[in-house]
């Protein structure tokens, strides 16, 4: 479903402030797939994840989805086929409009927008039940503006909003990260939910090594700009925070350096 | 209630450009100083129109559309361009000077006995300033009831969603560049539609006119807004319209009051500036209220 092929990826190419990000970064995931992406500070995991959704371009490489080569596509264009959560819940929604109305934009991702209403009586129904399953006592609050709810609240819905019209890869950067581990824990629930329901592939990074663990059917962990393990399978299913450890330290000849992940 | 009326006539103008100046400043989250140059452009074309003999609802027609094609230029400057969105409309605005010379061939055209849009209303009976009134409603109400139908959309949503969090417009396959444009040519389009209206009132259109008008549009939008605290997007669009009417109602009065015509920028300004670090005094003043309070 996605593949991805030798992509590059340096900031501020030329400069004392060259960085390379990704270097010679390949995976394929097939349709189902649910892959947890884990790795130290700056180790290029979200500058990943906003290669495949293309908030900048790729020095070298392809990147492919369901077959078509989307390397060139801008981000907008891509979006038809993506979802997406990010770290900051200010960053998913829209503050100023209705959870109704971030709904409907929502659903009409990678269609022709024009003067029809956009959001019309049927789809508040639809949106209000699908809230409903949620849990979070949001669909009587439907024309509240996004900006009066807390992160976790925002996080879920932004979850909604990304799977609303069924992705063909769903990317998500560590879209618990903002948020109190109870709330991180209803939302990570929240995320497998929709996931498995959807049946989607999926992209998730986190800095937690048992959310990691727990969570996908297959484990990439990214160090310095690569992909240094992937782990899928039984071996995933058996793995542990110390064997994950260990591996880490055996490839990269390093100990795991992300603070996040330690303390937690 | 000469002066009243006056002020309410002109305000009833002035409020097409404020809202104009809402779709940039609010909706878009831009401070887009093309408005000075486009709100002259809109009078500079429709004096120019007028005084050749033009229909002036063509000429008023027209200057909406050039307008539009200024906003668009600023549009395109910054997102094609990636020029600051301040710098892109100070870009086009020192631009339009030198068009508006070019369209009116002088600096002031005079429209004295010109058949204007308002000669019908005057033709019916009405004494100038109020068929000042009846147009200026008719457009006002009218503008209010299309905006309110068009932010209802989806390509209004989009807009909406661009000026709110961009990041999340392109997430939701939102062009937000082409977007943009569209806000801005709107925007100005509006602006020059009022600058059309309001030289055809005055009989005359200059090409300083636009000097202070991005402030006097920011000092409408705010006033509305504080005054007046529409609820929902039809009730905020009218309050803008009153925001507009109190501006000129204000000004009438501090002119009355003794205050130098040549101080009512200043006096605008200042206005402005209070008006738009209120926020900020507020927010210091009730957590120094709980700095206090939580010591008990
Ligand atoms: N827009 C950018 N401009 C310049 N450098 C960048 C940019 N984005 C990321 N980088 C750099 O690229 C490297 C990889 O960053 P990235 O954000 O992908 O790391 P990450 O794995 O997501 O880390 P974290 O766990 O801290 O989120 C870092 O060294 C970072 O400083
Ligand atoms: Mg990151």
């Amino acid at each position: 479903m996605l593949s991805v092929d030798g992509i590059y990826k340096t900031f501020n190419p030329g400069t004392i402030n060259e960085k390379v990000a990704l270097r010679n970064i390949c995976a394929e995931l097939p349709e189902g797939d649910f892959v947890t992406l884990i790795g130290g500070n700056g180790a290029g995991k979200s500058t990943f994840l906003n290669a495949v959704a293309g908030v900048y371009g790729v020095d070298h490489g392809s990147i492919r989805i369901d077959g078509m080569d989307v390397t060139r596509l801008p981000e907008y264009k891509r979006a038809a086929v993506l979802g997406r959560v990010f770290q900051d819940p200010m960053m998913g929604t829209a503050a100023n409009m209705e959870i109704g109305e971030n709904l409907a934009l929502a659903s009409r991702r990678g269609e022709h927008r024009g003067l029809k209403w956009g959001i019309t009586r049927r789809e508040r129904e639809t949106y209000r039940q699908l809230l409903r399953e949620l849990e979070l006592g949001l669909e009587d609050r439907m024309t509240v503006k996004v900006g009066l709810l807390s992160g976790g609240q925002r996080q879920a819905l932004a979850l909604l909003m990304a799977t609303l019209k069924k992705p063909k890869v769903l990317l998500l950067d560590e879209h618990t990260a903002a948020l109190d581990p109870r709330t991180a824990e209803k939302v990570l629930e929240i995320s497998e939910q929709l996931i498995s329901a959807n049946h989607l592939t999926t992209l998730m990074v986190t800095h937690n090594m048992r959310d990691a663990i727990r969570h996908g059917n297959r484990l990439i962990m990214m160090h310095e700009g690569q992909i240094i393990l992937d782990i899928k399978g039984a071996e995933k299913k058996n793995l542990t925070v110390e064997d994950l450890l260990e591996r880490f330290g055996k490839v990269s000849g390093e100990e795991f350096a992300n603070d996040r992940a330690l303390l937690s | 209630m000469g002066i009243v009326s006056g002020a309410v006539s002109l305000g009833l103008l002035w409020a097409v450009m404020t809202i104009g100046v809402f779709i940039s400043y609010r909706i878009l989250d831009i401070a887009d100083l093309t408005v000075e140059g486009s709100i002259a452009m809109g009078a500079a074309i429709a004096a120019r129109e007028i005084a050749a003999g033009g229909n002036p609802y063509m000429a008023t027609l027209l200057a909406l559309l050039g307008g539009m094609a200024a906003g668009l230029c600023t549009g395109l400057l910054q997102t094609r361009l990636k020029i600051p969105p301040l710098l892109s409309g100070i870009l086009v605005m020192i631009a339009l000077w030198s068009v508006n010379l070019r369209i009116m061939g002088k600096s002031n055209i005079s429209l004295l006995r010109m058949k204007t849009v308002y000669t019908v209303f005057e033709s019916m009976g009405l004494s100038g300033t109020a068929s000042i009134i009846v147009l200026g409603l008719l457009c006002v109400f009218l503008l209010i009831s299309v905006l309110y139908w068009f932010f209802g959309t989806e390509v209004g949503s989009a807009i909406r969603a661009t000026g709110s969090n961009p990041h999340m417009a392109r997430a939701q396959g939102i062009n937000t560049d082409t977007v943009t444009c569209l806000g801005l040519l709107i925007s100005n389009g509006l602006v020059a539609a009022s600058g059309a209206l309001i030289a055809q009132s005055q009989s005359y259109a200059d090409v300083q006119m636009g000097t202070g008008a991005i402030v006097i549009g920011l000092a409408s939008v705010i006033i509305g807004e504080v005054l007046f605290r529409g609820k929902n997007f039809y009730t905020r669009l009218i309050s803008l319209a009153l925001g507009a009417i109190t501006y000129r109602l204000i000004i009438a009065l501090v002119l009355k009051l003794g205050m130098p015509a040549n101080d009512l920028k200043l006096f605008t300004a200042v206005t402005v500036a209070v008006a738009l670090s209120l926020p900020t005094f507020l927010q210091r003043y009730h957590q120094s209220q709980k700095s206090h309070g939580g010591v008990e």
